[in-house]
Formats: structure tokens, sequence, C-alpha cells
């Protein structure tokens, strides 16, 4: 739920990076922290297991600059992706403007995509949110690895509604702003709507 | 879709006006007002040195998380939390259904003064928060945003 603040002339949204388990939520979040200027990044908070496994979620908070004199401010989270921490994947979509989910390219993993896309409708339809209303891409990461199957078998399986969709590499960035840019532009949208 | 929070400059000074008070009255160090959703509303004291965007989070990360094992024992939520530190402690407890009013502190104050001062403010924060409310639900109430165009969208993300 966005958070309009006209005493602080502020804008905040809710950006929330939703995937199974190891397919490159965090990953996201740590590149876009990486490349992002200093004054437009607040700390990056990482609730993980010792393992450096999402526990709880990460949280990013990121300036995109100003429209008509609103700072946009857009605060990212991701979910811990494995199942048994469904609760807190509930929680974590409490509020949310916009969602990416992060694909996992290996055909190894395809099972848990589904799985994980079937999980995010749902708890986004506890929260009283529409998957297919809400902002929302679709990004295919681990383009680089041997086993990723074809971007257009990861469309037909993961993205039948056919949102913006992104290949990605995320380690090296690929896809990773491309990303970020659409779901927050969706999200800008669906405010001008009075969303 | 949602209806986001909107706060105007004239709620914005009560409620930075009764935080201030509750500083104040609670002898605290810092006293802050946090969304449910984790959006620093505002803050009071000493938060220069505090990473505030951080705490904000973080405190509706804790709120979700003691509602979600409320719910699981049968309990509505937990309105209100006490953590103690060895030097610092940390208040929380949830105003108007929506929003989380933190206080710390330290020897200087007490549990039992954070408690009574609290419950006043809460209550005050209350009505300001029902006012919003009403404000917010008032026909003709447009989001600032409803006027910006889709280049102004476009030129956020040009480089």
């Amino acid at each position: 739920m966005s958070f309009i603040n006209y005493s602080s002339r502020e804008i905040n949204c809710k950006i929330v990076y939703y995937g199974p388990g190891l397919c490159g939520k965090t990953t996201n979040l740590q590149y876009v922290y990486a490349k992002t200027n200093p004054e437009a990044k607040g700390k990056m908070i990482s609730l993980a297991t010792e393992t450096e496994r999402t526990l709880f979620f990460d949280f990013l908070p990121l300036s995109l600059g100003e429209i008509r004199g609103f700072k946009t401010r857009f605060h990212l989270y991701t979910v811990p992706g494995q199942v048994f921490y469904d609760a807190s994947r509930k929680l974590i979509l409490k509020g949310v403007d916009g969602v990416v989910f992060v694909g996992d390219s290996q055909l190894e993993r395809m099972e848990a995509n589904l799985e994980s896309v079937e999980n995010l409708r749902t708890n986004l339809a506890e929260q009283g949110y529409d998957l297919d209303r809400i902002p929302y891409v679709v990004q295919y990461n681990k383009r680089d690895l041997p086993s990723a199957v074809s971007v257009a078998e990861l469309q037909q399986a993961l993205n039948p509604r056919n949102v913006p969709s992104y290949p990605a590499i995320a380690p090296t960035g690929v896809g990773v702003f491309d990303t970020l840019k659409a779901v927050a532009k969706q999200v800008l949208t669906q405010l001008k709507k009075g969303g | 879709m949602n209806s986001g929070l909107v706060m105007f400059e004239e709620e914005f000074r009560l409620i930075a006006g009764i935080c201030d008070r509750l500083t104040r009255d609670a002898n605290a160090k810092v006293v802050f007002l946090v969304d449910k959703n984790g959006q620093l509303i505002a803050s009071s004291g000493a938060a220069q040195n505090l990473d505030t965007t951080s705490l904000a989070s973080l405190t509706a990360g804790n709120v979700a998380a003691m509602g979600g094992l409320a719910k699981l024992i049968g309990e509505k939520e937990f309105p209100n939390q006490f953590h103690e530190g060895e030097r610092e402690s940390l208040h929380m407890s949830i105003v108007a259904g929506r929003v989380v009013l933190v206080v710390i502190f330290d020897a200087k104050s007490s549990l039992g003064l954070v408690r009574l001062r609290v419950k006043k403010a809460g209550e005050e924060l209350g009505r300001v928060f029902d006012g919003l409310a009403k404000k917010q639900a008032t026909p003709g109430a447009q989001s600032p945003f409803a006027e910006i165009t889709d280049d102004d969208i476009d030129n956020l993300f040009s480089e």
C-alpha cells in the first residue's frame, strides 16, 4: 500500500520479489544495492540464516527521483523462498504495491517455479489482491546455466498472461534493472489511476 | 485496488506534536511512528543518529510476525510489546489498528511510565488517524498522482 506524505512531499511504495528457493531474489537486491549511488539508497537489511538463506526478508530502500515535486521512494523486499516459510511469505506481501516473480530457468527447478507462482497467487488472494490485476513482472533468472530451458517454454509455463518479462543473470546484473524499472513503472501508473 | 495511507500537512503537525510530547512526558530517547507496512510516518527525540528507515521496516516485520503468532494461539494480535535491552529498551504498541508507536528509552525512564504515557498518546493518535481515514474517504479526495502523465513516469527512468 503506497504511502503519500504531503508533509515531506514523498511517495513510498512497496515492491516484493517472490520466487522459489535459491532462484536469486536476494542476488537481485544485492546487485541493485551494489550499483546504486549512495545518496539514492538506504542500508540493505538481510534477515538470513547462518547459511545465508533468507529467513524472513531482505529489505532495500531506494529513491528514484522526483515526480511533480514528490520524491518517489521504493522499498524492495524479498520473501524467503523455501516452501516451509510460507507463514513469513504471507506477512511480507501485506501492503504490497508491485510484485516481481523471479523464476529459475533450470529445467530441474521448473516444478518449484510453478509451485511458487501458485503459492504467490494464493497468498496474494489471502491479502485481498488479485495476481491478474496487481502490478507484476516476471524475470527468468540464471540464463547462463547449462540446463536453462528456453525463454519461450518458461513464458508458456509461468507467464500465460504475458506480463512484461526479462531474461536475467542476476550476479552480473543482466536484466536486473530492467525488471526493477518495469515494475516501478507499473506501480506509478497504477497510482496515477488512483490505485 | 488498494487505499494507501495519505498524510496531510495538518495531521502531520498534530502527529509530530503528540510524538514530541510523548518523548518529553515519558523521558524517552526516541519515539517513532510507523505504518504497519513499514513506512516511517514521524519520529521525535534523538532520532538523527538512527537508521529510521531500517527501524521502520524491522518494526513492521516484527509486528507482523507477532501478529501471525497471536493468530496461531487464537488471539487477534498482541497490541503491546516490550523488549528489554542491557541499556536501552523498546516498547511497541499498535494504534488505531494500522500504525505502530515505538518508544526507545533507557534507565532515565521506566516501563511503567512509558506504558502510562503511551496509552494517552495512543488515544490521541487514534483520533487523528480516524480523522485522516474520514478525510481520505471523502468524495473528491484525489491522489496527487492523478494528474501525472506517462511522460512524467518515463522521465523518471530515462538515464
